[in-house]
C-alpha cells in the first residue's frame, strides 16, 4: 500500500506520449553549443561571424533594440576593439535629433540620419509595428535581443528553424497561402520565407559557409545578445560556490565540534 | 550529561574563527555588487564621452552640447575676444587658476592656458557659484552673465564679477581632427 | 520556554542602555539562552532559512526598485534593457530576486510539511500555525503581484486569469464581480494602472510578511519549539541553549541551502521560468498555455478541475481556508507522525498528491495521458487529487485521530536521545 501508490502515479507521469499528428511541431533538433553546461564560453570567431549573418541577412526584418555597439566590445561578448564596435556604429544610420528648423524629414519625406555612436543601440529595420507588418505580408517578425530565452528549446529551436526549412512537406499537408513549410515551428506553417542558403554570407575568416555553419554562428550570437552575462555569471558562480562548499565544511566541523558533548 | 567547561585557547577556538572570519569575507564579497549597483550603469558611461562636430560652428558663434548631463559651451572666438583675452592681467582675477582638467592644478589662469587652440573656448557651462547655466553674448566682459546671482565670465571663461568662487571649467578634451573635438 | 531573562549586561553603557530599552536583553532572551529541545533535526532548520530568504528579497528588491520602471511602456526594457544589461551587478541582483522566490516558496512548502508531520499546530500552538497560514497567503499574494511587474507575456495574462476571477461574483451577486475586478484592474482590462498599484503593494506587502513573522515568533517563544518526539519537554535535560547549539547548525544547513540556489541562479537561472515572460506583453494576443509559477500550481489544478468558474474559485479559496481550522480538524492526542503508522502514510499521500496536482497544473487545460490505449484528460487526476486533498484535512484528519494505533511515546526527549545509546559523559 505504501509503495503502490506512488509507484502507480509515477507509472502514470511516464505513460505520457507525444500526438501523431502533423500539425504538431517536431521537437527541436539537439546540438551541442560552446556556451552549454557549467564551463560554457561562447567562441568568439562564432560571435563575430554570427554578428555578420545578422547583419547581413536578419537584421533586413528583424530588430536587436536591446544591444548597444557598446556590447560589441564588452567583455564576454563578439570581441571587437572599441575602435572597430566604433567604426560599426559609425556605419549605421541613426534617426537624428530634430535639426535646428524643428525638422525631422529632408525635402523628399525621407527621415533625417546621423551616424551611430557606441552609445546607440541597434536600429530597428522598421519605424513601428504596423510598418514591419506591411512589408512582411502582416506578420510581424519578432525582435531577436532576447529570442533564444523567449523559445522553449532555446538555441536548439533557433537553429532547428533556420536548418528546418529544407524538409519538404509530407504527402497531403496543407500549407497555408503565403506560408512556408517549416516542421520545427508549431503549426508547420511559417511566415518567414528560408533566410539562409549556401554562400548567403561570405565570411572574413574563410570558414566554409554552407547553412548549417551560418545557423551555428548566428545561433551562437543570438545566444551572446540574449545572455550577454553568461560567462560572467559562470565565472562568478564558479568562485561562489567554491567559497560556498569550503564555507559549508567549515561550519560542518563547528557544528560537530560544539555538538560533540550532547551525543 | 557533559559540563561544559570554558574551553583553553585550542584547535578547538581557532576552527570558530576561522569559520567566523571566512563568514565575514564573504559577507564582504557579498555586499559588493549591492554597493556597485549604485555607481553608474554602463549606459551611462558609454554618454561618459561625447564627439562635437565643430564644423557648422561660425566664427562668434556659441553651440550648447549636453556632456554628463551639463551643458558643455562650444564658443569659437573672433580676433577681438581673444585679444580681450590675452589683454588681462592673471593677479587681476579673483580666480588667478585655469582649470583647466587637461593641465596641471596649478596652472595659471592665462587665456592660453584655457584651452589648445585659441580660436576654440570649451567650457562646461555650469556656473561655479550655485549651478545655473550663464548666458552667452551678456555681461560687461563680453564673455556670460549669469542672471541668478549676476556673476560674470571674461571672453576665457574666467570669472570677473559677482559672487562665482572659481573660473568655468574645461573639461578633458581634445581634438581629433581639425573639425572633431572629443570631450571625456 | 518563556521563563526569567538571565541577561547580565556587560558594561556600564549596557546597563544604561538596557533600562531604556532592552533589545540586548531581548536577543539574549530569544537567541542565546533560549532552551531548545535538544533533538531537532534537519527539517527543524527551514525557519532560519526562511527568515534569511525573506531579508534576501526585501535587500535584492529594494535594490531593484532602484532601476525598475513601473510603467507599462517601459517596465520591459527596464528589466531586460537596464537592469539585466547595464546596471553593474544587475543580472545577479535580477536573478537572486527571482531565483529567491522560488527557494522561498521551496523552503516554506517544507516547513508546513514540517509542521504537518509532527503535529506542530496542535495546541498550545494553534496560533503559531494560524500566523504561519497568514503568512503564506502574504507570500503567495507578494509572489503574484511581482510576477507580473516585468510586464512580460505571462506577467500580463497571468494577472489577466487571477484578476478576471474575481468576476464570477457576478453569479451571486450581479454586476458585483465585474465592478470588482475593474476595481482591481483600474480600468477596463490589465494595463499601466494595474501595473503600478501592483508595484506598490508588491514593495508593501513583504514588510507585513515581517510584522507577521515577528508575530510568529513572539508566539513560539511561548510554549517553545515542538519536536520530532511531539513530546513535551519536561526539565533542562531536554533542552540546549540556543546558542552556540542551534546558532551553528542552522548557519551550516543555511549554508547548503544556499549552494542549492547558487547553483539555481549562476547555472539554471531560467530553470523556474517560462520563455513567454522574455517577449514584452501584448494584449492582443493569448499565449497558448498559461501558467503560474510552480509554486502556485497545485493551486491552479484545483481551480481548473470544476469546469464552472465560481465553483472552481470556491475550491481554491477553500483549499486555503482549511489550512486554516487544521489544529481542530486533528483528533489525535499524539501529535507526532512518527508515532502514527497509519496517519504518516497518509501524509506521504497527501505531499504526492501535492506534486501531482502541480504536474496538472503544469500542462495545458486539454492534456491527457493516453495509457493502454485509453485516453485520460489530466483535469480527472487533478479532480481526484482536489478530493483527497480536502478529504485528508476534513475526513481522515477528524477520523484518523480516533481509530488509530498510536505507538508507544517515549518517556522523555532527554532519556530517547541519551538513553538509547547508554549515558555519556
Amino acid at each position: 500500500m505504501r509503495i503502490a501508490l506512488p509507484l502507480a502515479f509515477a507509472v502514470s507521469l511516464c505513460a505520457a506520449a507525444y500526438g501523431e499528428d502533423t500539425s504538431a511541431a517536431l521537437p527541436p533538433k539537439t546540438s551541442s553549443w560552446s556556451f552549454n553546461g557549467v564551463t560554457g564560453t561562447y567562441d568568439r570567431g562564432a560571435l563575430q561571424r554570427g554578428f555578420q549573418v545578422y547583419k547581413e541577412v536578419c537584421s533586413a526584418c528583424h530588430s536587436l533594440n536591446l544591444v548597444s555597439f557598446n556590447d560589441l566590445s564588452a567583455p564576454g561578448g563578439p570581441g571587437f576593439s572599441a575602435a572597430q564596435a566604433k567604426a560599426i556604429a559609425a556605419g549605421y544610420k541613426i534617426p537624428a535629433e530634430p535639426n535646428d528648423k524643428g525638422e525631422t524629414m529632408d525635402p523628399n519625406g525621407t527621415r533625417l540620419t546621423r551616424a551611430g555612436i557606441l552609445a546607440d543601440h541597434f536600429p530597428p529595420p522598421f519605424p513601428n509595428e504596423q510598418a514591419a507588418r506591411a512589408s512582411n505580408g502582416g506578420a510581424l517578425p519578432p525582435d531577436l535581443s532576447l529570442i533564444e530565452k523567449a523559445r522553449a528549446g532555446g538555441p536548439d529551436y533557433v537553429y532547428s528553424i533556420l536548418t528546418g526549412f529544407a524538409h519538404k512537406p509530407p504527402k497531403g499537408f496543407k500549407l497555408m497561402s503565403g506560408k512556408y513549410y517549416n516542421p520545427y515551428f508549431p503549426g508547420r506553417n511559417i511566415s518567414m520565407p528560408p533566410p539562409l542558403t549556401d554562400g548567403s554570407v561570405s565570411f572574413a575568416d574563410g570558414t566554409p559557409n554552407k547553412v548549417a555553419q551560418e545557423a551555428h554562428d548566428v545561433v551562437t550570437f543570438l545566444a551572446w545578445a540574449s545572455e550577454p552575462k553568461l560567462e560572467e555569471r559562470h565565472r562568478t558562480g564558479f568562485a561562489v560556490i567554491a567559497f560556498l562548499l569550503l564555507f559549508s565544511g567549515l561550519l560542518f566541523l563547528a557544528y560537530r565540534k560544539i555538538w560533540k558533548d550532547q551525543h | 550529561m557533559a559540563i561544559a567547561t570554558k574551553p583553553e585557547p585550542t584547535r578547538r577556538d581557532f576552527l570558530y574563527i576561522a569559520t567566523g572570519a571566512a563568514g565575514a569575507v564573504g559577507v564582504a564579497f557579498a555586499a559588493w555588487p549591492f554597493i556597485d549597483q549604485m555607481n553608474p550603469s554602463s549606459a551611462v558611461l558609454a554618454m561618459a564621452s561625447i564627439e562635437a562636430d565643430l564644423a557648422p560652428i561660425q566664427v562668434g558663434q556659441q553651440v550648447v552640447f549636453k556632456w554628463r548631463g551639463h551643458p558643455l559651451f562650444v564658443r569659437r572666438r573672433t580676433p577681438k575676444e581673444i585679444a580681450e583675452a590675452r589683454a588681462v592681467t592673471i593677479s587681476d582675477l579673483p580666480d588667478p587658476l585655469a582649470r583647466n582638467a587637461n593641465l596641471a592644478e596649478d596652472a595659471p589662469a592665462s587665456d592660453a592656458n584655457r584651452g589648445s587652440k585659441p580660436e576654440w573656448l570649451v567650457l562646461v557651462g555650469v556656473c561655479t557659484h550655485l549651478g545655473c547655466t550663464p548666458t552667452v553674448f551678456e555681461g560687461d566682459f563680453g564673455g556670460w552673465l549669469c542672471h541668478c546671482h549676476g556673476s560674470q565670465y571674461d571672453t576665457a571663461g574666467r570669472i570677473r564679477k559677482g559672487p562665482a568662487p572659481q573660473n568655468l571649467p574645461v573639461p578633458p578634451y581634445s581634438f581629433l581632427t581639425d573639425t572633431k573635438i572629443k570631450i571625456g | 520556554m518563556a521563563g526569567q531573562s538571565t541577561y547580565v549586561p556587560g558594561s556600564g553603557l549596557s546597563r544604561w542602555f538596557d533600562k531604556r530599552l532592552p533589545i540586548m536583553r531581548l536577543m539574549h532572551d530569544t537567541m542565546t539562552t533560549f532552551p531548545t529541545p535538544r533533538n531537532l533535526n534537519i527539517w527543524y532548520t527551514f525557519g532560519g532559512i526562511l527568515t534569511f530568504c525573506l531579508a534576501v528579497q526585501i535587500v535584492t528588491g529594494v535594490v531593484l526598485a532602484m532601476h525598475y520602471v513601473p510603467n507599462a511602456d517601459l517596465a520591459f526594457n527596464s528589466v531586460e534593457g537596464r537592469i539585466m544589461r547595464e546596471v553593474n551587478y544587475g543580472w545577479l541582483i535580477r536573478y537572486i530576486h527571482s531565483n529567491g522566490a522560488s527557494m522561498f516558496f521551496f523552503a516554506v512548502y517544507i516547513h508546513m510539511f514540517r509542521g504537518l508531520y509532527y503535529g506542530s499546530y496542535k495546541a498550545p500552538r494553534e496560533i503559531i500555525w494560524i500566523l504561519g497560514v497568514l503568512i503564506y497567503l502574504l507570500m503567495m499574494g507578494t509572489a503574484f503581484f511581482g510576477y507580473v511587474l516585468p510586464w512580460g507575456q505571462m506577467s500580463f495574462w497571468g494577472a489577466t486569469v487571477i484578476t478576471s476571477l474575481f468576476s464570477a461574483i457576478d453569479q451571486v451577486i450581479p454586476n458585483l464581480g465585474t465592478a470588482i475586478t475593474t476595481w482591481l484592474w483600474g480600468g477596463f482590462a490589465v494595463d499601466d494602472a494595474t501595473l503600478n498599484r501592483f508595484f506598490s503593494l508588491h514593495y508593501l506587502l513583504p514588510f507585513a510578511i515581517a510584522a507577521v513573522v515577528g508575530l510568529h515568533i513572539w508566539a513560539l517563544h511561548v510554549p517553545g519549539n515542538n519536536n520530532p518526539l511531539g513530546i513535551d519537554v519536561k526539565g533542562p535535560q531536554d533542552t540546549v541553549p540556543f546558542h552556540p547549539y542551534y546558532t551553528v547548525k542552522d548557519a551550516f544547513y543555511l549554508s547548503l541551502f544556499v549552494i542549492l540556489f547558487a547553483v539555481f541562479v549562476f547555472y539554471a537561472p531560467d530553470f523556474f521560468g517560462n520563455p513567454d515572460n522574455s517577449t514584452p506583453a501584448n494584449p492582443l494576443v493569448t499565449p497558448p498555455d498559461i501558467v503560474p509559477e510552480w509554486y502556485l500550481l497545485p493551486f491552479y489544478a484545483m481551480l481548473r478541475s470544476v469546469p464552472q468558474k465560481l465553483i472552481g474559485v470556491l475550491v481554491l479559496v477553500g483549499a486555503l481556508v482549511s489550512l486554516v481550522f487544521i489544529p481542530w480538524l486533528d483528533t489525535s492526542k499524539v501529535r507526532s507522525c512518527r508515532f502514527r503508522p497509519l496517519m504518516k502514510q497518509l501524509f506521504w499521500v497527501f505531499a504526492l498528491d501535492c506534486v501531482m496536482l502541480g504536474y496538472v497544473g503544469s500542462q495545458s487545460a486539454d492534456a491527457a495521458l493516453h495509457l493502454a490505449g485509453i485516453d485520460m484528460p489530466l483535469v480527472w487526476l487533478a479532480r481526484v487529487g482536489t478530493l483527497y486533498y480536502y478529504a485528508f484535512f476534513w475526513l481522515l484528519m477528524p477520523l484518523i485521530g480516533k481509530i488509530e494505533k498510536s505507538k508507544a511515546l517515549p518517556e522523555s526527549i532527554a532519556k530517547s536521545v541519551l538513553g538509547a545509546r547508554g549515558e555519556h559523559s
